[in-house]
């Protein structure tokens, strides 16, 4: 497959990424208006759409798309870094990265630890084994007790994973709107404008809640 | 003044290279880098040694011949000068100037600075044309082109195809290349018959060379030594996708 077809896959599945995580973000907000919204947005999740879908069904379609996109996007990935080192099979001695920003240079390393990450959240936060508390739909206490000051290793690990996702979409978001031909020299500083506000909204959304829980504000 | 070189050094293309130091004790600082070179080939030549290989043709910039990464940039780190367009006046007495050939998997080095950019020729014959018939010129006025096109395909036209995006690029992607060439016929009515099935081509051809993919850093657009902007790329991807779906129309 032509790298150019590669990387529009690894744009749309990156879209469909963060279409969620959007939705993930916001929904992870209710914790600021109690536990009971946090827990009912939780349930809603789960009876979204019934009777016309069982119970839990949208949640498995999302889910599926969601692990389509995650693999399609590894693969995508895998690929091109492949055919990129293929591509210099001399090193420089001496080259310093110029133009390519932080996020750039990041992105494979990035999304490696995005993706170890998304295994232990899943395990803490879905599955609940790896958390302290773990009761299936509780959801703000499973919480209260994965971001307790005790358990500082676990919020740690989630900045980290969340700070990592922002510089990930500050570069993803600028590249795939560049990929599907979006970009021109009008539009090409707004363009990385919108990315960077977009990234940063994302990562002080996400790092809301467990600031929240460790300092005690919910 | 006085500058310590720091130079690739590979027999042929099996040899692995090395970094050989060369001292230049009377350099001017008026000197073009290439005339540096050509004074330390002067000495070398005295010396009984071998003269560094290197590519040059024109001299003033056009022509894109000249190679080489200078202290880790192509056409080294004055902005939007070819390595002959780039005087000794940038560097100061007693530096240290590392000097290697463009690395691409792509372009194989033939002898020490120089290399073989043989893939972006048929890249352009892949698709980098416009099939016109022979015979007395149309008339200049015949066809006319809107001026932000005309502006556009000149502002791509400018690539002299040296390779300094690929040897920037960290993937060794030469789709600045690709997309300026895109870009250059794409904008004009004389490239339109053959738009879908030129990018077609040519995409193929650079994957085949064995060029990387682009990741939209952007290092390639601050290497060019004509200022090829980066978003000739968007317009190939967007080029590549339509001729996608044209084709699936047609099928």
């Amino acid at each position: 497959m032509p790298s150019v077809l590669l990387k529009y896959v690894m744009a749309v599945t990156g879209a469909i990424m963060l279409l969620y995580l959007v939705l993930h973000m916001i929904g992870n907000l209710k914790i600021f208006f109690g536990p009971e919204a946090l827990d009912g947005y939780s349930e809603w999740l789960r009876t979204l759409l019934e009777p016309a879908l069982p119970r839990t069904g949208m949640l498995w379609i999302v889910r599926v798309v969601l692990a389509v996109s995650v693999v399609a996007h590894i693969v995508a990935a895998i690929v091109l870094a492949r055919r990129a080192r293929a591509a210099r099979p001399v090193r420089y001695a001496h080259r310093q990265p110029v133009q390519g920003s932080y996020a750039a240079r990041t992105m494979r390393w990035g999304g490696v630890i995005i993706a170890l990450f998304v295994v232990y959240h899943l395990l803490d936060l879905t599955a609940g084994t790896l958390n302290p508390n773990g009761v299936p739909g509780a959801v703000y206490d499973n919480v209260a007790a994965d971001f307790a000051p005790s358990h500082w290793y676990a919020t740690l690990a989630y900045v980290i994973a969340v700070v990592t996702v922002g510089f990930h979409v500050r570069h993803g978001v600028w590249s795939a709107l560049q990929t599907i031909g979006l970009s021109n020299a009008a539009t090409q500083h707004a363009l990385k404008t919108f990315a960077l506000v977009f990234a940063v909204l994302l990562t002080a959304g996400f790092l809301a809640v467990p600031f929240a829980v460790t300092f005690g504000l919910v | 003044m006085k500058v310590h070189l720091k130079v690739w050094r590979q027999r042929s293309a099996g040899d692995p290279g090395k970094i050989v130091n060369y001292d230049v004790a009377d350099a001017s600082p008026d000197m073009s880098f290439l005339e540096l070179l050509d004074v330390l080939n002067e000495q070398l030549v005295l010396a009984g040694e071998d003269p560094v290989a290197f590519d040059h043709d024109c001299r003033e910039g056009i022509c894109g011949a000249c190679s080489m990464v200078i202290d880790g940039q192509p056409h080294g780190p004055e902005k939007a000068t070819t390595t002959c367009q780039l005087h000794l006046r940038h560097f100061r007495d007693g530096d240290t100037i590392t000097i290697e050939p463009f690395r691409a998997g792509a372009f194989p080095v033939i002898k020490d600075l120089v290399v073989d950019r043989g893939a972006f020729d048929r890249i352009i014959q892949a698709g980098g044309y416009i099939s016109a018939p022979t015979g007395a010129a149309p008339d200049a006025h015949a066809t006319p082109v809107p001026k932000d096109h005309a502006d556009r395909a000149f502002t791509a036209a400018a690539c002299i195809g040296c390779g300094a995006c690929v040897a920037a690029c960290p993937n060794g992607s030469a789709s600045l290349f690709l997309g300026a060439k895109i870009t250059h016929l794409g904008e004009l009515p004389q490239g339109q018959p053959e738009r879908d099935s030129r990018v077609t081509a040519m995409v193929a051809q650079h994957d085949a060379e064995g060029f990387g993919g682009c990741t939209n850093t952007g290092e390639c657009a601050v290497a060019c030594p004509k200022e090829i902007p980066l978003d000739v790329i968007s317009q190939l991807n967007r080029d590549y996708l339509a001729a996608r779906k044209a084709r699936r129309r047609s099928a």
